[in-house]
């Protein structure tokens, strides 16, 4: 009921295109990222949906309806701002029920909102604080709250945690996703971060340069990156990217490319001695506890492999390193496109612009 | 020991500032305050201690309420006045239009002009018959004026003057203070569905409080201080129908060397401003949010 469709939006600064012909539908109560690095045009494309900029070409529908026209008051969102964008002067409760205010909202029924709002994100005993007199997770529950008596259909956030550090951006995470399934929200999330675009989504739209690099869920951008950008973006550490010549030793059977790149997760990788697959040198080693991260150096090629537990190997010393065929991606050198050589599971990569 | 020391330096570094501030604003005011308890000295004639004296030929002096009188309309309409055109030129020149630069700089233009010179460029307006005024009124078909010059209008001929020029001062306050209200607040307001007007009136008039306190508490100092264009065009007149308090004072002072009246005046002047700035405090601070 409250689907969100972005069909061929286009936005031009002074000649440039900021957002450059974006295509994507967010489903009704679906969580979607728009990620992607600083300048991609994800922010922009999410103040155009909100109304805040008008585009210029393309249009946006909100539950079936043409908004691209309306004013933002119109569209039946709420937003939550990066700044949270509280009002200095007024008290927590004041702040939250500003829009219902300006709506005209019976007084009861604000009174009931409110109550429910401030009980939902624990803001019961700060009714009455000035945002200047609250915490940083504070404020962000004060935006949340204000989005959430709106009780509008769709909720547009816009970098939301990045104020916060880190142990409270996880557990801010996992509450935003909580509060969005309960109220069946549609959510549209901007971030760069791509560990929030994994862990909170149903949906990611990736973005580079004003387009759309790849759209799908967490697991069909992590498993078949659409492109080396693609596959660098998500993961920590990022795919490992080497030229196809020098990773052609990593799994047997591999028809060995003149050009273009082959990837490959730090997680397939096994160390092993050497012999099996590329012989390489330990690099450094970081301990990360659960798991250590060996960057490898196979004759000038950088890899990076996740091992389990401590690492049996020591600086210096000669490994093999190897993986299954499978794991293997193919990358084309010119556009960077994923190209399908092998049965990994990854038919016909989806890309956007619904090309 | 060394903090002895330290407290030596700090009162040494103090001391010239200190001295300067002394010698030229507090022992001037206290012997004010002193001189109005005697009577002026002439001649051979010493001044005499006659304690409330020259307070009790205030309260018999008409034209001492005559000035007051002026001085309280004067008030009542130059400050309202230039803080409500301040706010509504910074308002417009906050907008993003085109040429924005060149008109801050034309609204700020009466402040930078000394008093002097804008007087007497007015007093070109106001002239009778061909002044631009009456010129600009003749169009309409309407009759000169002597706008100076006739009791109706002198008063309120004086005050467009002054609005004039202090309008800009307050500008600039009130154009900083716009410009530090995040952009974002008015997005949020806008999603919300706030008109213009609510947001102006919920969210931009709280947040531009501190700022109206400073430029009211500026205006009404401004109203009792600035007489240079009363010198200029009217010198009080016509029959004191422009003098304002400070203006007597001078008259009384150098005018007339009857020092220790004019030194009587200038204690009630400095009571009511001293009364005002207190009231403005006590009243505005309780509802004034401070980020």
């Amino acid at each position: 009921m409250a689907e969100i469709v972005v069909d061929n939006l286009t936005k031009v600064w002074s000649g440039s295109p900021a957002v450059d012909g974006i295509s994507f539908t967010c489903a009704s109560g679906e969580f979607t990222v728009l990620l992607g690095p600083s300048g991609c045009g994800k922010s922009t494309t999410l103040r155009l949906i909100a109304g805040l900029e008008q585009p210029s070409a393309g249009a946006i529908a909100i539950g079936g309806r043409d908004v691209t026209r309306r004013s933002p008051a119109e569209r039946g969102i709420a937003m939550v701002f990066q700044s949270y964008a509280l009002f200095p002067h007024l008290s927590v409760a004041e702040n939250i029920l500003f829009g219902l205010k300006v709506r005209r909202v019976p007084r009861a029924e604000r009174d009931e909102r409110l109550k429910r709002a401030a009980q939902t994100l624990g803001l019961t005993q700060l009714l009455d604080r000035k945002p200047a007199a609250l915490s940083g997770g504070q404020r962000q529950r004060v935006a949340l709250g204000r989005a959430i008596v709106a009780d509008a259909a769709v909720c547009l956030m816009d970098e939301p945690l990045s104020n916060l550090d880190a142990q409270l951006r996880q557990e801010m995470r996992a509450e935003i996703r909580g509060l969005q399934r309960r109220l069946g929200m549609t959510m549209i999330y901007v971030t760069h971060d791509q560990v929030e675009a994994m862990t909170m989504s149903d949906r990611v739209v990736l973005m580079r340069d004003g387009r759309i690099e790849q759209q799908g869920t967490p697991a069909e951008l992590y498993d078949c990156p659409a492109s080396g950008f693609a596959a660098r973006f998500l993961g920590t550490p990022p795919m490992n990217l080497l030229p196809a010549a020098a990773g052609a030793g990593l799994a047997p059977d591999v028809p060995a490319a003149a050009e273009g790149s082959i990837g490959v997760r730090p997680e397939r990788l096994r160390v092993d001695a050497p012999g099996h697959g590329l012989t390489a040198t330990v690099e450094a080693i970081e301990y990360l506890g659960a798991d250590t991260l060996l960057t490898l150096d196979a004759a000038g090629a950088k890899l990076i492999a996740r091992t389990d537990g401590h690492a049996r190997h020591r600086i210096g010393e000669a490994v093999g390193v190897s993986c299954a065929a499978g794991d293997l991606h193919f990358f084309d050198a010119g556009s960077g496109r994923r190209v399908e050589a092998n049965g990994n599971g990854c038919n016909a990569p989806e890309r956007g612009e619904g090309a | 020991m060394s903090r002895l020391r330290a407290s030596i330096h700090a009162s040494l570094l103090l001391l010239p500032a200190v001295v300067l501030l002394a010698a030229f604003t507090h022992v001037p005011a206290v012997r004010t305050f002193i001189g109005a308890l005697y009577t002026t000295p002439r001649g051979n004639r010493p001044e005499v201690f006659i304690g409330l004296g020259n307070y009790r030929h205030l309260l018999d002096d008409p034209v001492f309420w005559q000035a007051m009188a002026n001085n309280v309309w004067y008030a009542a309409l130059t400050i309202p006045l230039s803080v409500i055109l301040a706010l509504v030129m910074a308002l417009a020149v906050d907008a993003r239009l085109p040429g924005r630069a060149a008109l801050r700089m034309a609204y700020f233009t009466p402040t930078v002009l000394p008093m002097i010179a804008v007087a007497n460029i007015w007093l070109f307006f106001y002239t009778p018959g061909y002044g631009l005024l009456d010129q600009v009124l003749g169009l309409f078909g309407v009759a000169q004026t002597n706008w100076l010059g006739s009791r109706d209008t002198a008063l309120n001929a004086v005050i467009a003057v002054a609005v004039w020029k202090e309008a800009g001062f307050f500008m600039i306050f009130y154009l900083a203070a716009l410009q530090t209200i995040p952009h974002d607040l008015r997005e949020a307001a806008a999603i919300e569905g706030a008109s213009r007007f609510t947001f102006f009136r919920r969210v931009t008039l709280p947040l531009l409080m501190p700022t109206t306190l400073f430029v009211l508490v500026n205006a009404v100092i401004g109203a009792f201080r600035l007489v240079d264009h009363i010198v200029v065009m009217t010198r009080g007149g016509p029959d004191n129908a422009t003098a304002l308090l400070l203006y007597y004072i001078y008259e009384i002072g150098f005018r007339f060397w009857d020092s220790a009246y004019a030194a009587t005046l200038t204690t009630v002047l400095l009571a009511i401003l001293a009364v005002l700035a207190a009231v403005q405090f006590l009243f505005l601070e309780r509802r004034i949010h401070y980020r």
